[in-house]
This record gives structure tokens, sequence and C-alpha cells, in this order.
């Protein structure tokens, strides 16, 4: 099932989510993107059902840039969480999004921030959160080892930790992840954790010896 | 499970002399997950007006933006603040109930029945603002340490003619 983790350090956040796409016994690629960089300073990191999840990112990303040309200034990360918690509120009682939402962003003014957001549009700003599976190892994880002003080796590190619990304790656990990095420079991607490809054998062995993680 | 008890909450509020209090717990739950531990559930309408949300965590937040949305429309229009009965009447009609006019407490969440208890015990009429901040904060307290849906922590506001009190309290954390 799909893990999504986001932690906040200082100055920076991080969100991680896992790479597969599968359906129902079938892993159909192991290299899916779920952290949209919806601009320069925000990320996405989305679960939920496959559909719904690339087409209400995307029309989030839209959205913002829309604003964006009209305005000429971006849309706050603030701002984005409650426009996105807003779609998925009017959508609930019609046609609702099964989509889970970590929204990360950096602003000049606040710094940065993340926003939890479920599918019935619950909307919280916290400081660490995880949905899936993958959360009811990884919460309790950061609850243990977070602080403060971490800095990006320190979280990229605690989310490694949740990681290597993910594969070591979920039952058909997600073996790869893209791990990615709002600051004030941008919105990128910092590493990819992979134990398996699915690209030609030559590249495999070097990928899974140089990222995978150890204790 | 019932929406009411998906997220968790607990909600009070007392009647003092010539003052008020408001108090909510502070958890953030997804059924037996707790999300957060800092959630908002009494929001400020105007300076003497308050409401407590309890039930599902979406719909509250949902219905405080359409609420603000409805006073500030009405201040344009009136160019004053709604009276407190005025806005219950308000709420009651968009939540398609009768409203009841409590002249001591009132409670609501999953903590209900325990804050029912709590409240009828320790209530008394025409209390100052110190002794209702403490009779709210321990009420608010006993009932939620029996509830696992609500809890870590409390949130309590005293308002009074001339001030309003924030404070959070400590309660278990779990």
């Amino acid at each position: 099932m799909e893990c999504v983790i986001g932690v906040v350090g200082r100055d920076f956040a991080v969100v991680a989510a896992d790479t597969s796409a599968v359906q129902s016994i079938l892993v159909h690629k192991t290299d899916e993107d779920k952290v949209m960089v919806l601009d320069s300073h925000k990320l996405m990191g989305a679960s939920g059902e496959p559909g719904d999840r690339v087409q209400f990112t995307e029309y989030i990303q839209k959205n913002l840039h829309l604003y964006q040309f009209r305005n000429t200034i971006p849309l706050s990360t603030a701002a984005t969480a409650n426009f996105t918690r807003g779609e998925l509120a009017t959508a609930l009682r019609r046609n609702p999004y099964m989509v889970n939402v970590i929204l990360a962003g950096y602003d000049k003014d606040v710094g940065a921030s993340m926003y939890y957001i479920d599918y019935i549009a619950t909307l919280h700003k916290i400081d660490k959160g995880a949905f899936g599976y993958g959360s009811y190892f990884c919460l309790s994880l950061m609850d243990k080892l977070y602080h403060p002003d971490m800095t990006v080796e320190e979280a990229v590190d605690l989310v490694d930790k949740c990681i290597k619990e993910i594969r070591l304790r979920l039952v058909v656990a997600p073996q790869n992840f893209v791990i990615k990095v709002v600051d004030k420079d941008g919105a990128k991607v910092y590493a990819r954790r992979e134990y398996i490809s699915d690209s030609p054998p030559d590249a495999a062995p070097a990928t899974a010896s140089a990222t995978a993680t150890e204790a | 499970m019932s929406i009411f008890e998906y997220n968790g909450s607990a909600v009070v509020a007392m009647v003092g002399k010539n003052c008020f209090a408001i108090a909510s717990d502070r958890r953030l739950g997804v059924q037996l997950q707790t999300i957060g531990t800092d959630f908002q559930r009494v929001f400020k309408i105007h300076d003497k007006l308050y409401i407590g949300l309890s039930g599902l965590a979406t719909d509250a937040q949902t219905l405080y933006q359409r609420l603000v949305f409805r006073h500030k429309l009405y201040q344009l229009r009136e160019e004053r603040d709604m009276k407190p009965e005025t806005f219950a009447s308000l709420v009651s009609a968009l939540l398609y109930e009768k409203r009841e006019l409590a002249k001591d407490f009132v409670v609501s969440g999953t903590a209900s029945e325990s804050l029912y208890g709590a409240c009828e015990s320790m209530y008394k009429p025409d209390m100052g603002p110190e002794e209702l901040f403490e009779t709210i904060s321990q009420a608010l307290r006993a009932s939620v340490d029996r509830d696992c849906l609500s809890g870590w922590g409390g949130y309590v506001l005293v308002v009074t003619p001339t001030e309003v009190r924030e404070s959070v309290i400590k309660g278990r954390m779990d």
C-alpha cells in the first residue's frame, strides 16, 4: 500500500513517497513519482486511487500556475493548502477524490511549512506526518526521533529509518522510494532509495548497491 | 464507525456571572490513529462570540468557513456584530436542527456522556471567571481521560466584558 512521509526541518521540508504502481497483485512499475512539484517552492506527496491522484494533483498544479499567470506572484503554501482542502471538500459530497495529500512548501516570510490533508478534506498544519499502512510504523518513529530545527541530513536520516522500518515490517511493502526536499532554493529530488529496478539489468546492480540503505 | 466518532472530539461551554467559558480537547485522530495534538475546535466569530464544533473535522472546518462568511456579510449589511441568539438561529438553520438555549452548560463530542456527568456535578450558577476556568478545565479533563478518542490536552477560553483569556491545559497525553 502507498506510503507518503513528510518532515519539516530548519527552513526546509522533506516529502518522501514510495514509487510503486500496484494493481491487485501486480506491480506495474517501480518508478512512479507520487511527489508532485507543484511550483518552484511546493511539493505535494499524494497517495490513493491512482487515477484520482494524478488527476487531482495535476489539477492543483495547473490552478497554481494559472494564479501565478494572472497575479504575477505565486500562491503561498497556506493558501495552497486551503485551496486544496476547498476542492476536496466541494467534491466530497458529489464525486469524492480518494486522494490523501501531504503538502509542503517554503515561503520567504514564513519559512518551511507542511499540511496534512486527507481524502475527506480534513486540513491540519503539521511538522511530521505520514499516510498509508507505513504510517503505523513511521508516526511513532518520528514522535521519538523528531526534534524541531533538524538539518537536512538529520531529517533524511529520519526518513531513511522510516523507510527501513516499512521495508522490514510491512507485508507486501513497497521497496523503492523517492525523497524530495523543498527549501529556499526550490523543490527538487534529493535522493532515491531503490532495492529493485525494472530498468535494464546492467543498471540494476549499480543502483541497488549505490543507493540501498543499511543500518 | 459513525462519522461523529471518526476524528474524536470533546467540546464544553459554561455560563458564569457576567462571563462564559468554552473549552475543547486538542486531539485530531483518524479512528485509532492520532494525527495531531494541537487541533483547533473553538473558533472566534467576533469578540463576544465563539463557537465550538465537535464531530467530523472536515465538516467542522467547512461549517466554520460558511459561518464566518455569513457573519461577515451580516457585518457589512448591518454594520454591527451578530447577537449570540441570532447566530444560534443561523447555526440551527444551517444544521436543520431546533436549537436549545441552555442557561448553565452545553456539551458535545465523543466524550459527551462523561461531560454531562462531570458538568452536572461540578457546575454551580454565577461563578466568577477564575472559578469558572477551574470548573470547566476539571470537567473537561476528567471526561476526556475516560474517552480514548479525545484528549491530548485542552484548550480553554474565558470571556468577560473586559478581557479574553486563552489557556492550554495539560492532561493525560494518551
